[in-house]
């Protein structure tokens, strides 16, 4: 078994006065997809900004591949993709790439690279702000594929999506995860939950459980995530 | 801090406003247009007079409100906080923009002043290229103020009411309206805290004088301390991370 690619010990953080994050204890296996589920105000989207070293924390210690989280080193090595897309929308989709690809010091054919990946190669002279919103938020993922992450932070990447790019995300997200790649994923939608490998389950900035899918199933006696989610809260199954 | 990212960043700032002709008319047009408004509105006398002292003033105006709309943007748009979590440095971001706005200060200055010299009858003893130059340090130091300001607006609506706020005051106080030396005393000591001072100042003098004396690179040297300066502080109110 790898060392974990992040490691989070006793972390808290409190946001304007308001406790986000109460004391989350949390290992990230490397190599595989994490599901962090939990409904909206959960802590999900804090707890990946404090990953990627842009949330203040109030205490606690966060391991990101070896290294404290937010050190420059990690800057290269950390993908991250934010909830609300955040690219340039007066850009075409190819300019933002090369932009990007210019900063991050990545290969100029890393932007047909991504281009393919996200399926966004017929749209690539557009506008960002001519585009879908699902085609938008899929540029802002070719974004955080540029260059050679080997870590991905996915803040809600597949809301609103038709069906059937959901399941083509969720594809690219496994053959990532099989070329080595780490991916921290959260969604509020808990049937997302059979798409990851080990599964985080938050609620009210603390964390409910961790383990793989049929753990938690077979740990709280239910038949989906769901209801398993309820079983925590409660203490009984729904 | 690398070169690469700092062009990069002017380049991707210049292609934004490519993809916005409408904004490159109005930066372009609107200071010859108020100018051409200017001269038909004063005698020849008073045109000369005011002139110099707006043509430095036109350049620091737009590129203070275009500056602060632009970053607040980045800041509130998630993109700054993209960057900043890239191998980029805050001084890349800021010298970017300085950097693509210095053109257009630049494109504008030529406008402006190809205008004033020729079709309006504008005459000003200084060489020509100094008076291009201190027009872009003005639109520099309006780049500058604007990349300050943007830290203390949450929107656009803000950001644009701090125009007046931060400029009208420089404005009645630079010298234009009456010369500094005989404003009320503790006026004039804020007159000289204020970095339009220094642009009317010098473009004043490119004005009157034939040759250039010690006092205009003063001026020029204080105009660029004070443009750093706030380039400085603006660079300061990016957060990597924030609470």
């Amino acid at each position: 078994m790898n060392a974990p690619a992040v490691e989070i010990a006793h972390l808290v953080v409190d946001r304007r006065g308001v406790n986000a994050l109460n004391d989350v204890t949390l290992d990230i296996a490397a190599g595989r997809i994490t599901g962090l589920l939990g409904p909206s105000g959960s802590g999900k989207s804090t707890l990946m900004r404090a990953i990627v070293g842009v949330q203040i924390a109030t205490s606690g210690a966060i391991t990101v591949l070896g290294l404290p989280a937010g050190r420059p080193e990690l800057r290269a090595r950390v993908g991250y993709v934010t909830q609300a897309p955040s690219v340039y929308r007066d850009l075409s989709v190819r300019e933002n790439l090369t932009y990007f690809q210019t900063i991050l010091g990545a290969e100029a054919s890393d932007v047909d690279r991504v281009l393919e990946q996200a399926d966004l190669t017929s749209v690539h002279k557009r506008l960002v702000k001519t585009l879908s919103g699902g085609q938008e938020s899929r540029v802002s993922l070719a974004t955080a594929l540029l260059g050679s992450p080997e870590l991905l932070i996915l803040d809600e990447p597949t809301v609103g999506l038709d069906p059937v790019l959901r399941r083509d995300l969720w594809a690219l997200f496994q053959s990532l995860a099989d070329s080595g790649l780490t991916l921290l994923v959260s969604s509020h939608v808990m049937d997302e939950a059979s798409r990851c490998h080990d599964l985080v389950l938050m609620r009210d900035g603390q964390l409910l459980a961790q383990g793989t899918n049929s753990d938690l199933l077979a740990r709280t006696s239910t038949s989906d995530i769901e209801s398993a989610f309820l079983y925590l809260v409660d203490g009984s199954a729904a | 801090m690398s070169s690469r990212r700092t062009i990069s960043t002017a380049r991707r700032v210049l292609a934004q406003l490519r993809h916005d002709p409408r904004t490159i008319a109005l930066l372009l047009v609107v200071p010859a247009m108020l100018m051409t408004l200017l001269s038909w509105i004063l005698d020849d006398a008073n045109w000369q007079r005011y002139a110099p002292g707006l043509l430095g003033i036109f350049p620091m105006l737009v590129m203070f409100l275009v500056t602060s709309v632009a970053t607040l943007r980045e800041r509130t748009g998630g993109t700054l906080e993209r960057l900043l979590s890239m191998p980029m440095s805050k001084a890349d971001f800021v010298f970017g923009y300085a950097l693509a706005f210095g053109v257009i200060a630049a494109v504008q200055g030529i406008i402006v002043g190809g205008l004033c010299f020729t079709v309006l009858g504008l005459s000003m003893q200084g060489p020509t290229s100094l008076v291009l130059m201190v027009a872009v340090l003005d639109g520099l130091l309006g780049t500058a103020m604007g990349l300050f300001v943007s830290a203390f607006a949450q929107t656009e609506f803000q950001a644009v009411q701090f125009m007046p706020v931060a400029l009208l005051p420089q404005f009645l106080l630079c010298g234009l309206i009456v010369p500094t030396d005989q404003l009320p005393s503790i006026l004039r000591f804020i007159s000289a805290l204020l970095p339009l001072t220094y642009a009317f100042a010098a473009m004043q003098k490119l004005a009157q004088n034939a040759t250039v004396a010690s006092e205009f690179w003063v001026d020029v040297v204080v105009l660029i301390g004070m443009a750093a300066g706030l380039l400085a502080a603006g660079t300061a109110t990016l957060r990597r991370r924030t609470a």
